[in-house]
């Protein structure tokens, strides 16, 4: 194969790493805000369907709707459920913009649920509120927001792979990556850089041992969580895991998200219920986690006892969107949800501020530590942003960051950096027969779940932390015959940093919090007294990653987390 | 370093005998990339066994020539 490893040059204004949801979005907003302003979206697939929503999804699961739930509730809502460990400030814009992006994206053709009377369908899945609003029709949103992206004229490379953010004079200024097919050099000039590349998905390995049979879009590596730590951002949150209760083996949601509001629940062997609510939560996974080491599991999702009709309506939902290969997952064992349960399972763990807690620190203007160095979506720590904050986030980033490059000019790279990272990203390619990413991938994930799975105690994450920085000599060994298998073998370099970064922050928190996120057998107490904090990490200036207890920012909603904690259980 | 070929059972098929020889639609759409065309029949297949099992592929191939199955260890 000729590959070629000529150098490629871009200069934007806004540079969107990652045309997911956020990034689409973000790209969309930058150029509403300011016409005449570059934008481009760098993607390491092809926009029209890449990342987690690749074939749609089937409903919002954090929509406030006026007249439905508001803004304070929410943030309440989600702050509880954080055990006080967020930035309120921020969770408040999904609650306050979530509306009129609703309507924005409708107004574009996605269809959301109404009633007989032509109003948002919501329905309760959350301990509270009713923030779930159904989108059975949900398949075609990718290719929708492809199209506003080309009505924007936002302009668009697909298939380059971006990894590393350029800084320099304390602000980022473009970014380098390759192209994932014809294997040469991309170097990206911008006046400002938004990270939207989505969850660190493969950091734990599934329990069938196939890499990519993960929960999120596999193409998500934790590159921006990685990209963003060596330009020198403040990530948050990093040991509260991304752990979800799925379809044992085939990895996706059950999911009761859906069937729920229809009648089905979350129970035992036995077919008794242990949790009363089936909201994703650390708290509930908890649970979860103790009933299936009490014997009486396996868990499964109910729909036995659910009539004709409203199985066929699940089914009709279930098996168009989000991850419509669940048909032929349950077809291929012969099971049916007239006759059985569906087997749930506890995945093994990410790193997903849309599920969790754990990404970038973010401010509400979507801000990263870094100036001009902004983050959207999965990878910026908004607790359980999902969709919708995806969606808010893209917005802020984009109309923020066009109006601060205003006054900035392009700055030129420095050579030394990229010739640096050349050489580091072409090493598996001159080395065509080492070590096969396959195989280097494998044990590391592997480590990570023996070593980071919770519970979590100190002497097994100490020992996943030394396999894990000493795994540098072992990534350096790696080979490739060829530019897609050179994308395989950087997003393994991610997930090692992901590993590193999950291990320290988990050692560093010595009590436990989010349930099973962070749930240390050796502190298995929560203790606000000395823990009531976010824990932080970067990357110092001697190259060392430095962990520190960052203040929680000032409630701007009231709420008292000892009359109200987080609890579940069925008892 | 002594490498070894595999057999592997992999989870994309495409009948050949349906697949355009212009078109390259399944190839644009996966996210991971990891379909391509044999050079030598100009058909799709399945180049690296690294599938989400998430059916774009399928879904654009204007003459239902793809078929998705879910990958073998988790079948
Ligand atoms: C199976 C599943 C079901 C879900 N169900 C729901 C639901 O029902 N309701 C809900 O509200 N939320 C749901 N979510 C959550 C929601 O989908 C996500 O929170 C949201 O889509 C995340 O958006 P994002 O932009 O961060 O990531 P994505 O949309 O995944 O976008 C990331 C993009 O970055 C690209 N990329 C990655 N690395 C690089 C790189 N190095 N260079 C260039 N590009 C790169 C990827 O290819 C991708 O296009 C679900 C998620 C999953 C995975
Ligand atoms: S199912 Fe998805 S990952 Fe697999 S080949 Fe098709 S598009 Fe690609
Ligand atoms: S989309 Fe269908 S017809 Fe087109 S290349 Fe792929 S398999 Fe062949």
């Amino acid at each position: 194969m000729n590959i070629s490893t000529n150098t490629q040059w871009m200069k934007t204004d806004v540079l969107v790493i990652g045309g997911g949801t956020a990034g689409t979005m973000a790209a969309i907003k930058a150029k509403q805000a300011n016409p005449d302003g570059d934008v481009l979206i760098l993607e390491k697939a092809n926009i029209r369907r890449s990342g987690a929503i690749a074939m749609g999804m089937d409903g919002v699961n954090t929509a406030v709707i006026p007249g439905h739930s508001t803004p304070e509730q929410y943030v309440r809502e989600v702050t509880i459920a954080n055990d006080g460990i967020v930035n309120q400030k921020a969770v408040y814009q999904t609650g306050k913009l979530g509306y009129e992006t609703i309507q924005e994206l409708e107004s574009w053709g996605v269809k959301f649920q109404k009633d007989a009377q032509g109003n948002y369908d919501l329905k309760q899945v959350h301990r509270v509120g009713k923030y779930v609003l159904p989108m059975p029709e949900g398949k075609d949103l990718k290719t929708i927001l492809t199209r506003q992206v080309k009505r924007h004229k936002v302009n668009v490379t697909n298939r380059v792979m971006a990894t590393r953010v350029i800084v320099q004079e304390g602000r980022a200024i473009g970014a380098v990556g390759f192209d994932v097919r014809a294997g040469h050099f991309v170097v990206i000039q911008a006046k400002a850089v938004i990270l939207c590349t989505g969850a660190c998905g493969r950091l734990g390995l599934p329990e069938s041992g196939y890499l990519y049979s993960t929960y999120e879009n596999p193409t998500n590596a934790g590159d921006g969580y990685s990209m963003a730590y060596h330009a020198g951002a403040e990530l948050t949150n990093i040991e509260c895991f991304q752990i979800n209760p799925l379809i044992k083996d085939y990895n996706g949601p059950a999911c009761a998200y859906v069937a729920g509001p229809f009648g089905a629940h979350t129970t035992n062997a036995e077919g008794h219920r242990f949790i009363n609510c089936d909201y994703w939560s650390g708290q509930m996974m908890l649970e979860v986690w103790k009933e299936l080491n009490s014997g009486k599991g396996p868990i499964q999702l109910k729909m036995t006892h659910l009539d004709e009709d409203t199985i066929s309506e699940i089914e009709r939902v279930l098996w168009a969107n989000e991850r419509p290969s669940r048909e032929r997952f349950h077809a291929g064992r012969g099971e049916d949800y007239r006759t059985h349960g569906i087997e749930m399972n506890i995945s093994e763990i990410g790193l997903c501020s849309g599920h969790s807690a754990s990404g970038v620190w973010v401010n509400e203007n979507a801000e990263t530590t870094v100036p001009g160095l902004y983050a959207a979506g999965d990878l910026a720590s908004v607790p359980h942003n999902y969709m919708i904050g995806a969606f808010v986030f893209g917005r802020i980033a984009g109309t923020h960051a066009i109006e601060y490059l205003q006054d900035l000019d392009h700055l030129a790279p420095d050579r030394e950096f990229l010739e640096a990272e050349k050489a580091r990203i072409y090493t598996p390619l001159n080395q065509p027969n080492g070590i096969p990413h396959t195989q280097i991938e494998y044990k590391l994930r592997r480590w990570v779940n023996d070593y980071l799975q919770p519970p979590k105690s100190e002497p097994k994450l100490a020992i996943g932390l030394q396999n894990f920085i000493r795994y540098h000599e072992t990534l350096d060994q790696m080979g490739a015959h060829d530019p897609h298998e050179l994308m395989r073998c950087m997003e393994v370099h991610f997930i090692r940093d992901c590993a590193e970064m999950a291990a320290r922050a988990s050692i560093y928190r010595r009590e436990s919090r989010w349930g099973l996120y962070h749930y240390r057998l050796d502190f298995p107490e929560k203790n606000d007294e000395e823990w009531f904090c976010h824990v932080n990490l970067k990357k110092d200036e001697a190259g060392a990653m430095r962990l520190f207890k960052r203040a929680i920012e000032p409630y701007v909603v009231d709420v008292d987390l000892h009359q109200e904690a987080y609890d579940v259980a069925v008892r | 370093m002594a490498l070894i070929t595999q057999r592997i059972d992999v989870p994309v098929l495409v009948d050949e005998s349906k697949c355009l020889e212009k078109c390259t639609a399944c190839i644009e759409v996966c996210p991971l990339d990891v379909l391509a065309k044999d050079p030598q029949t100009g058909k799709a297949y399945m180049k690296y066994d690294e599938c989400w099992f998430c059916l774009p592929c399928e879904k654009e191939c204007p003459t239902n020539a793809i078929t998705v199955q879910i990958p073998f260890l988790l079948r």
